[in-house]
């Protein structure tokens, strides 16, 4: 289902990821750098993304590292999810990274690379670039 | 959601930057929990005061938003991580004293009171029947909705904090008058406060937002506190209905057999190495009727009772705290059983307690094992 958590207008590519996404365990919070070997996105920067993930997980403390990432200048630009949680809801408020839920069958058209232009304002929150 | 004007505005920045993202936080969670519009509320409770929890990440934000961010409403404190008259006695880097300390400063600087503890409720006067409160302690919003007669969501750290910064809370379900359509039905004879504690574990896993409870008498403060403590560690329940008899509802038996599997879960150790008591954390009433079960009897292990600072002085006065200390007891206000940085597993490898709150915490954060037994339990074979 389709909402609209923390509002912006953002233009940028997408890193897509298949697993959540455990910011407090899994982040870097400087470099913001995916440091569990097991995942999907590991060894790879969330930074200047349109990061797309199923969902957050493990501790609600995981919205710092969202609002510490930002700070240290290595955020996403933008956050799209499945599911919504508390933990990246509140990390993005925190942060003012904007952030969208998406129905299933949007989720499995968004790939990493496409560049789209995200805004919460229009009808159409995604749009597809080239 | 619907936002008034004056809501929209803050939230566009118009009312300067530690508005905005207070409304960000409350719009975010409302509309994550369905919530239709922003109400008022009188009280704020939070959550992210300990080091051990928030770390570096949320001690330099609370730093950086103290600056300029005031509460609005009422705002008290859960725990920190230690008791600054006796922390020289834990062997607690400096490290952590120093960022602990920092967080308290930046609170403080907010206009939040320094209470340092998980029972709210026990400590302040409660306001009147039905008002709206924000407490983030997962034990304290269950206690709040289910014996104190107020209503609360069951808050993150965040929504807390931005409700106390704005006075306003998301209008969510728990707030409204909603029956449950399920309903537990207490089976266990002569139940103790640990068998109060593992029911409302249990509760916690099959309950959504609220349960009905049927089949309790009354209940001591204690059996109160471990019901509401065992709930809050196990999901995102937050409330007990009591005497209701919903024929529509769905019901569970609590029984023997569910309560061993929780006893059995959470119950790791055959004995312990120390005592820990409190999580929650002892009122006076827990510690005045702890002293007289003592009768002069002595614990054979360390004790640590952990308990809020305004009940300690007030039970220093009454002579209680020189008494149990005379027992054996490390007296600690400030902080609690639960996620203390205090006990390490290389130091220590199983704890008795009679908190099942406790025991889970102890388990997953500490990293040791457990003991389970009433406090009566625990007074007989740990005293002499």
């Amino acid at each position: 289902m389709r909402k609209i958590l923390v509002k912006g207008k953002t233009q940028g590519k997408i890193l897509k990821s298949e697993n959540p996404i455990n910011f407090l365990g899994s982040v870097d919070k400087k470099t913001s750098v995916i440091s569990d070997a097991h995942h999907d996105l590991f060894k790879k920067s969330l930074k200047d993304s349109i990061l797309v993930f199923p969902s957050g997980v493990g501790s609600s403390v995981g919205a710092y590292t969202i609002y510490s990432i930002k700070s240290n200048n290595s955020a996403p630009l933008a956050m799209v999810c499945q599911k919504v949680d508390l933990t990246v809801a509140t990390g993005c408020a925190l942060a003012n990274i904007p952030l969208i839920t998406v129905s299933d069958k949007e989720f499995s058209s968004l790939k990493t690379g496409m560049e789209v232009l995200l805004d919460t304002e229009s009808n159409n929150p995604i749009t597809f670039l080239e | 959601m619907e936002l008034t004007k004056e809501e929209e505005s803050a939230l566009k920045g118009e009312q300067g930057e530690i508005m905005e993202m207070a409304y960000r936080i409350l719009v975010a969670t409302g509309e994550a929990t369905d919530a239709d519009k922003l109400i008022p509320i009188k009280w704020a409770h939070l959550s992210g005061v300990n080091y051990n929890t928030i770390g570096d990440a949320g001690e330099e934000f609370l730093g950086s938003i103290s600056k300029d961010a005031r509460v609005k409403v009422k705002t008290s404190l859960n725990p920190m991580g230690f008791d600054i008259d006796n922390v020289t006695n834990y062997n607690l880097d400096d490290n952590f004293i120093s960022k602990q300390l920092s967080i308290k400063q930046s609170y403080e600087n907010m206009g939040v009171i320094p209470s340092f503890s998980c029972i709210p409720y026990e400590i302040f006067d409660i306001p009147q029947e039905g008002t709206q409160v924000s407490f983030a302690e997962s034990n304290a919003a269950i206690h709040a909705n289910s014996f104190d007669n107020l209503k609360t969501n069951k808050e993150s750290a965040f929504s807390a904090l931005a409700s106390a910064l704005t006075g306003k809370s998301p209008y969510s379900s728990l707030r409204k008058e909603e029956s449950s359509k399920l309903t537990i039905r207490m089976k266990v004879e002569n139940p103790s406060e640990l068998t109060y504690g593992m029911l409302g574990f249990f509760a916690g896993k099959v309950g959504n937002e609220s349960v009905n409870i049927s089949g309790i008498g009354q209940m001591d403060r204690r059996s109160c506190k471990s019901l509401c403590g065992g709930m809050g560690t196990s999901g995102t329940c937050a409330k007990f209905n009591f005497n209701e008899k919903d024929s529509e509802s769905e019901v569970i038996d609590f029984d023997e057999k569910e309560m061993n599997e929780v006893y059995d879960q959470l119950n790791t150790a055959e004995k312990g190495d120390l005592i820990t008591l409190g999580s929650p954390q002892l009122g006076l009433e827990e510690i005045s009727d702890l002293t007289t079960k003592l009768k002069g009897r002595s614990f054979k292990k360390r004790c640590m009772i952990f308990c809020p600072r305004a009940v300690k002085e007030q039970a220093t006065k009454l002579g209680h705290t020189g008494k149990l200390e005379k027992a054996g007891c490390e007296i600690l206000s400030d902080c609690c059983t639960c996620l203390t940085p205090l006990i390490k597993k290389d130091e220590v490898d199983a704890v008795t307690t009679n908190s099942i709150k406790g025991a889970y915490y102890l388990k997953n954060s500490n990293g040791v094992d457990v003991n389970l037994k009433s406090l009566s339990q625990i007074i007989e074979d740990e005293t002499k």
